[in-house]
């Protein structure tokens, strides 16, 4: 083969743009900048930490079934071990969000950061909306019922039925939950390719 | 009583929950607690000395 050829390999081009775009030094760096030795920074890995949890716990009622995270004691307790965790990950993202809000971390070229964020922020609350209406409760009826008029009011009801449990807990478990965490994934690599935002330059003059 | 039974004594989950209602705003107080705790929270966040960070000199 000729080294033109390899050139033209799509193996070849792709691992050139990657390790182009994301040296092994950026994606898992020494050092950060002084700036980011704030409190305020820890809120998006914090995030990420009870994204960890909320997935792990899930997968444990996932095991077992709603017989047992309604009955027994050990399953009440990883039942609610998946809301305190869910609490955590909506709280620390607000914060997380706020913080580059007041930062406008959006800027030099960090939009698809930003936008990215949006996109999980959202997509969390569908996976949260699910999670509601998949407890096999009263409360879970009571909610789907409440949802289904708002639902249908949109159109969405067509396709998407808060009513059918199945659907709503395939959501909740499947679908929603890998689209979370592939877009916190790409979320965080697009935080590394382009490293984090420096502060506002100062503008005022200081008159001496 | 069971600490299950002490727990709902101190903290009842089986009454209906308490609003605060201000004009068109009504919200219920956890969620208004919740939404203090992350106002301050944030508010903390920006000025508790971050641990080992240096503090930069006045004259380099
Ligand atoms: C699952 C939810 C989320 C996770 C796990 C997450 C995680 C992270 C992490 C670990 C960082 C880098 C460290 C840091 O500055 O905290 C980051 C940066 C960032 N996040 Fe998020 N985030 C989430 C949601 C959001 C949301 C909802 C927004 C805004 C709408 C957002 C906007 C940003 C931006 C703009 C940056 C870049 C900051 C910079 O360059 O300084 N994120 N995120």
């Amino acid at each position: 083969m000729s080294t033109t050829e390899i050139d033209r390999q799509w193996t070849t081009r792709l691992r050139k743009r990657v390790a182009g775009k994301l040296p092994p030094e950026k994606l898992l760096p020494d050092t950060q900048p002084t700036y980011v030795s704030s409190w305020i920074y820890v809120f998006g890995v914090t995030t990420m930490a009870a994204l960890g949890v909320v997935i792990a716990s899930g997968c444990l009622l996932a095991l077992r079934g709603p017989q047992w995270w309604h009955t027994s004691s050990v399953g009440h307790f990883v039942n609610s071990l998946h809301l305190w965790s869910v609490e955590i990950f909506f709280f620390a993202m607000v914060i997380h969000l706020w913080g580059k809000y007041f930062m406008a971390a959006w800027r030099g070229g960090r939009a698809l950061t930003w936008m990215t964020g949006v996109v999980t922020f959202l997509t969390s609350i569908a996976t949260a909306f699910t999670g509601y209406v998949s407890q096999s409760n009263f409360d879970s009826q009571w909610i789907s019922t409440q949802a289904k008029d708002g639902i249908n009011s949109t159109g969405a009801g067509a396709f998407w039925n808060v009513l059918n449990s199945g659907q709503m807990l395939m959501w909740h478990i499947v679908l929603l939950p890998i689209a979370a965490v592939a877009l916190t994934a790409l979320h965080v690599l697009l935080v590394r390719i382009k490293g984090v935002v420096p502060p506002f330059e100062k503008t005022t003059e200081v008159t001496q | 009583m069971s600490s299950f039974g002490l727990l709902a004594a101190i903290w009842p989950l089986t009454t209906l929950g308490h609003y605060v209602s201000w004009h068109v705003i009504q919200i219920s107080v956890a969620n208004l607690i919740v939404i203090i705790l992350m106002v301050v929270t944030f508010i903390v966040a920006l000025f508790a000395p971050f641990p080992g960070r240096r503090r930069r000199k006045e004259n380099p």
